[in-house]
Parts: C-alpha cells; sequence; structure tokens
C-alpha cells in the first residue's frame, strides 16, 4: 500500500496558542479519513495545512510521496470542497467547473469532456447554465464538488461540506460520497463535528481536542475501545455512560461497587489482566445495559435501579437511571413495559466496558 | 368595525398630510433650479423688466450659447468650452485610477490580510478626514519637485491621491462580507493573486464600483479649491471659469449667462447619477455562500 498523505510531527501555533501539536497521521490509497472533534479543535486548520493555505511552523507534509513544504495549493494536486460551497458567483456552473482547468491551461476539448463527465456523474447537467444563486443548497453542493472532481486529484478535502444542508439532504449527500469514494477509489480527508458522519463516512477516524490528536482508528476500534474518556464521550450517540466506581480485588477477580442513591451500593464481578486503582471510571454505552438477559450470559449482570426518565426512540426506548452520581442511560426494547419511578433490573455487560482513570482519562482496560 | 373604520380614517388622513409635507420640501428643493432654468432661457431685457419666477414670455438659447463659448473669464473669452473639457480630462482619468486603485487596496486589506493590513486601512481611513486646506501647501511643493505644477496631469494626481482614502473605504467594506473561502478554493484551482481580482472579484463589485465612480466624479467635477490652487491659465477647470464668469465684473451683470453657466457646469455629475443610477444592483453576490 502506498501512502498517499504523510503529516509527521506538525506544529502549529496562532500567537501562543498551539493549536496543532505534534500530529502523526499516515493516509494510504483508496482510504477515507475523518478529522473529527469539537469546534476550536484545530482539524479545520490542519486540512487548511494539508491544502497549502496555511503554513505549518514544523514538521513534514507529504503528499503522494512528495516533501510540500513551500509548495503552492495549486501544485499539491489536491481539490478542496468548502463548507460554504465558495463557489465563484458571476460564474455560471459550467465556468464555475471549468476555471480550475482553464486557469491551468488546458485545452477546450479536455474541458469539455472533463465537464461532461463530472456533471453526468452528479446529474446536474441541466444547471450549466446557472449561476449559484439561481440553486438549492444541494445542487450548490453538487457544483462545488464537481469542481472538485475534475481535477481528479491525488487527494480529496472536505472543510464539513454537510453541515449547512438540512437534515434529510444531509443522510442523502452523506450516501453519495461515501458511494463516490467507492466508485472512484479516491482517497479523501474529511472534516466534520459531527460524530454520526464521521462513523458512517470513514475507513480510519481522527479524534481531536485542543490541537492533539486523542485517538486514531477505525470506526469500530473508535466506537468500542476509546482511548480516553474524552472519545468516549464526544463519539455515539446517546454518548457513552461514564460511571464513578471502586474496585477491590478479591480471589483473582476484581468487584466494582457502584453508589446507589441513599441505598446500598450495587456490587458487579470484573475479570481483568490489568491491575486496576482504587478509584475508577466505567464506560459502558446504552446498549450493553439491557432490561433482560435472555442469552443467559454470564458478563449480564443485574443492578436494580429506580426509572427515572423513559425516552422512546421509536426502534429502542432509552431509559435513564442515577447510578454513581450520575445519569445512567440504557437501552431497551421498544416494546418494553417499564412505568416511571419503578425499581427494576438493569443487565449489565461489563465485558463490552472500558475502564477509566480518572485522573488522567486514560483507558485502563 | 366602529374602530376599524376610525383607523383606517386617521391612516388616510396622516397619508395626505405626508404627501402634502413631502410635496413642500420638493417644491422648496426645486425652486431654485426652476429659477435657474427659466432665467437662463431669458433674455436680459426680459429679466430686468418681468418677475424672477414667472415663465420666458419668448424662449432663446442664445444665454446658453455664450456661456458655453463667449462668455467672459478675465480677459480671455471663450466662454466654458475650453475649462468644460479640461474638467473631463481631469475628472475621467482621475475617477478611473482611484477607482481601480481602491478596488486593488481594498481587495488586499480585506482578503489579504498581512502583518500591518489593520494599521494601513487606519491610516488610510485617516486620510478621508483630512481637510482640503491642509494638505494645500505640501502638494504645492511635491507637485514642484514632479515638475507637475499647474499642469492636468498635476491635478489628476491630486484628485487621485486625495480619493484613494475614499476609495478603499468603499471597497474593502464591500469585500469584507466576501467570504474567505472564495479565495482559497480560486487558489486550489491555481488562480494566482491579480487573476483571482480579475476573474472573481471585479466581476461581483459592479454596485461598489458604481458607487464610488459617482462619489469620485461628484467630488472631483465639484472641486473648486484643488482646482484654483494648482491650475495655471490654461488648464483651469469648470468650477474656476464658472466663479471667474459669474465675478467678472466689466459691463452690465448677465444674470441669464450666469444661470446657463452655472448649469453647465453642474450638467456631467447630474447625468452620471441618471445612467449609473441604473446599474445600482444590489445582491450580486447572493448565492456565493450559505444558502
Amino acid at each position: 500500500m502506498n501512502s498517499v498523505l504523510n503529516i509527521r510531527n506538525v506544529n502549529k501555533k496562532f500567537g501562543k496558542v498551539n493549536v496543532l501539536n505534534d500530529i502523526n497521521i499516515n493516509l494510504n490509497k483508496g482510504e477515507f479519513l475523518v478529522l473529527v472533534g469539537p469546534s476550536g479543535c484545530g482539524k479545520s486548520t490542519l486540512l487548511n495545512c494539508i491544502a497549502g493555505l496555511e503554513k505549518i511552523d514544523s514538521g513534514d507534509i507529504h503528499i503522494d510521496e512528495k516533501n510540500m513544504i513551500n509548495i503552492e495549493p495549486k501544485d499539491r494536486d489536491i481539490a478542496m470542497v468548502f463548507q460554504s460551497y465558495a463557489l465563484y458567483p458571476t460564474m455560471t456552473v459550467e465556468k464555475n467547473i471549468t476555471f480550475g482547468m482553464k486557469v491551468r491551461g488546458l485545452d477546450k476539448e479536455t474541458q469539455k469532456n472533463k465537464l461532461q463527465e463530472v456533471v453526468k456523474q452528479l446529474q446536474i447537467e441541466n444547471l450549466l447554465n446557472r449561476k449559484p444563486s439561481q440553486l438549492s443548497g444541494g445542487q450548490r453542493q453538487r457544483v462545488a464538488m464537481g469542481r472538485a472532481l475534475v481535477r481528479d486529484p491525488k487527494l480529496f478535502l472536505f472543510d464539513e461540506p454537510l453541515s449547512n444542508l438540512d437534515a434529510k439532504l444531509r443522510v442523502e449527500m452523506r450516501t453519495e460520497i461515501k458511494k463516490l469514494h467507492y466508485d472512484l477509489n479516491a482517497s479523501m480527508v474529511y472534516v466534520t463535528h459531527d460524530q454520526i458522519e464521521a462513523m458512517t463516512l470513514a475507513t480510519k477516524i481522527v479524534v481531536m481536542k485542543d490541537g492533539v490528536i486523542q485517538q486514531i482508528g477505525s470506526p469500530f476500534q473508535i466506537y468500542n475501545t476509546p482511548a480516553n474518556i474524552f472519545v468516549a464521550d464526544f463519539m455515539g450517540s446517546p454518548s457513552m455512560n461514564l460511571i464513578k466506581a471502586t474496585t477491590t480485588k478479591n480471589k483473582g477477580q476484581y468487584l466494582i461497587e457502584i453508589n446507589k442513591n441513599k441505598k446500598k451500593p450495587a456490587i458487579l464481578k470484573y475479570n481483568c489482566k490489568e491491575n486496576l486503582p482504587k478509584e475508577i471510571i466505567i464506560g459502558i454505552r446504552p446498549e450493553n445495559i439491557i432490561e433482560k438477559n435472555s442469552s443467559k450470559d454470564k458478563n449480564f449482570q443485574a443492578i436494580k435501579s429506580d426509572v427515572k426518565v423513559i425516552e422512546p426512540a421509536g426502534s429502542d426506548t432509552f431509559i435513564v437511571t442515577d447510578l454513581g452520581g450520575s445519569e445512567v442511560t440504557a437501552r431497551f426494547h421498544s416494546e418494553s413495559e417499564v412505568t416511571l419511578g419503578s425499581e427494576i433490573d438493569f443487565h449489565f455487560n461489563l465485558s463490552k466496558a472500558s475502564i477509566f482513570d480518572p485522573k488522567t482519562g486514560n483507558r485502563l482496560n | 368595525m366602529i374602530n376599524n373604520s376610525s383607523s383606517s380614517y386617521t391612516n388616510v388622513m396622516l397619508r395626505i398630510l405626508l404627501y402634502i409635507i413631502l410635496f413642500l420640501f420638493a417644491f422648496y428643493y426645486l425652486l431654485p433650479l426652476f429659477v435657474m432654468i427659466t432665467t437662463s432661457l431669458k433674455s436680459l431685457e426680459e429679466i430686468k423688466t418681468g418677475s424672477l419666477v414667472s415663465l420666458p414670455r419668448e424662449l432663446t438659447f442664445d444665454a446658453w450659447s455664450v456661456a458655453w463659448s463667449k462668455a467672459c473669464t478675465g480677459i480671455k473669452c471663450e466662454g466654458l468650452k475650453p475649462y468644460f473639457w479640461n474638467s473631463i480630462f481631469i475628472a475621467i482619468p482621475a475617477v478611473m485610477i482611484s477607482t481601480f486603485i481602491g478596488a486593488l487596496n481594498g481587495y488586499v486589506i480585506a482578503q489579504w490580510r498581512f502583518k500591518w493590513s489593520n494599521i494601513i486601512f487606519a491610516l488610510l481611513l485617516f486620510g478621508c478626514f483630512i481637510p482640503f486646506q491642509v494638505i494645500l501647501l505640501p502638494m504645492a511643493r511635491v507637485l514642484g519637485i514632479l515638475n507637475l505644477a499647474g499642469s492636468i496631469p498635476g491635478l489628476i494626481l491630486v484628485h487621485v491621491v486625495y480619493g484613494i482614502g475614499f476609495t478603499t473605504l468603499f471597497f474593502r467594506n464591500f469585500y469584507v462580507s466576501i467570504p474567505v473561502e472564495l479565495i482559497k478554493a480560486a487558489k486550489i484551482d491555481g488562480a494566482n493573486f491579480f487573476r483571482i481580482f480579475w476573474s472573481i472579484f471585479l466581476p461581483l463589485s459592479l454596485p461598489i464600483i458604481v458607487v464610488t465612480v459617482i462619489w469620485q466624479f461628484t467630488q472631483i467635477w465639484n472641486d473648486f479649491l484643488f482646482g484654483v490652487s494648482f491650475s495655471e491659465a490654461g488648464t483651469q477647470p469648470i468650477t474656476v471659469a464658472l466663479n471667474n464668469i459669474v465675478n467678472s465684473t466689466t459691463g452690465v451683470k448677465e444674470y441669464n449667462v450666469d444661470m446657463a453657466s452655472a448649469i453647465i457646469a453642474a450638467l456631467p455629475t447630474l447625468l452620471v447619477y441618471i445612467i449609473a443610477g441604473k446599474y445600482f444592483i444590489r445582491g450580486l453576490t447572493a448565492g456565493s455562500v450559505k444558502g
């Protein structure tokens, strides 16, 4: 596999603020990399650095195994799609798409062929003579993608391209981008703050916070084995439950004690090779707390607790209760008949849980 | 129901009152123009005998032809014609150059932020507030050094320099609302600094170009102080000539010629408003950004 994008030890400061702190990322041909994080985490800055629109203070960026230091954006063999689409307002759709080719001096014949190919692919043939102001949001989005596609670049860069669309269109375009990635076997870097977009699109996710990479991994890894509390909390909706607990070692097994409101604490057994500290935080996703131990799996252990909130979500019903001093969400069947305020069994699957150190926030198991 | 009809009655009354006030203001402002036009179309005889606001009994364009080609400005008696052309030769290049420089400045300051861009913009802005009189002496010295004293190119230079502050302000404020992503996209497309300016920014600047041209043309055409200070016999603009015609004290005061001269001097700015106003279209950038 050959590397399309290799970022090594990249640092960048705005004044005194470290916006990018020792970033290292490798992307192979055909991969879909999603940079995700809350606003201000440096993900857009990193994308601009890859594009060459911002200078880096130190480190190296290689695109297609060539060093990009002091290489202009136009010579990096990239194409970029922007959040605001950035269509040229006075040009028609056709001119918008062909502008780059015209500037680079491609002959008319090639321009025409590429244009035809791309507009067909994006189904915007009938829009060629319109101005951007005469297009809907989704159409503008397609034109912006068309402008990137005619370039046929080594690397596609997307800067939150869907965040200006309404919810329904966003899901449609998301599918379309994924199809495009598959059809073109293209390498893509995609910035978003939407963790669902990240999960659905990526082959590789980079979670960032305050200019530091928190974790790099496949969507499966990020979701199931988050590297720290931040990633655990940020990825997934509803987010992972983080429950404070204390441990005691007992015959090669840990006993985990979770405080209950004004009642005797709950005790769960937990097998683990690693040494756990006294204080821990258990990270467990709602789908690993269910109502009935149907499979009789011994991984499931019950805790009795009061039902505080019932949130039907159609396919499932989320039940909220208080454990360890915080709210805990469980995922029940939509048919389950739970009454508000009653005390019921919550079945925990601790084999799917993540254990975090409350001091560092890092994963322990 | 009663409430409704009484409130609609009040509305009608208010509307009538509003129109009366507007009509009075329009009348008040148009009266001098009316007097100017009618006086310029009367013979001197009629002006002496008739009333100020009466219509001319007999239309005559003699005063206009005198004003255009025979009226005396001091010792020469060639009318406004040569000075009119002087003003054209000063105003048109000065408007074009200052508008172009303003567009370029505004583009750089709004879209290509560099280290001192805000300070430079503040200084340019400061230039807008410097009174004409303050720069007379230094400018005279500069024109002398450049060997442009008393020449039309010298006057063009003065107006360009004095206008840059305003034109930069106009264009900067217009361009600052254009998202920076447009430049980023163009950079990735391979366009350079000037290509982006020509192909993307200038085409969407029509509304602000019109505003700037109207402003600059009016300023330069109507300027008297620079014109009287930095010109010599053959290079005076029309405003200076108009002053000389009106203030020439030999013989009888020809009010009809004075009025005709004043109207001729004011016509080009009026024309610019009428023609350029048509292109005063807003919202050309709509659609480049978020839906």
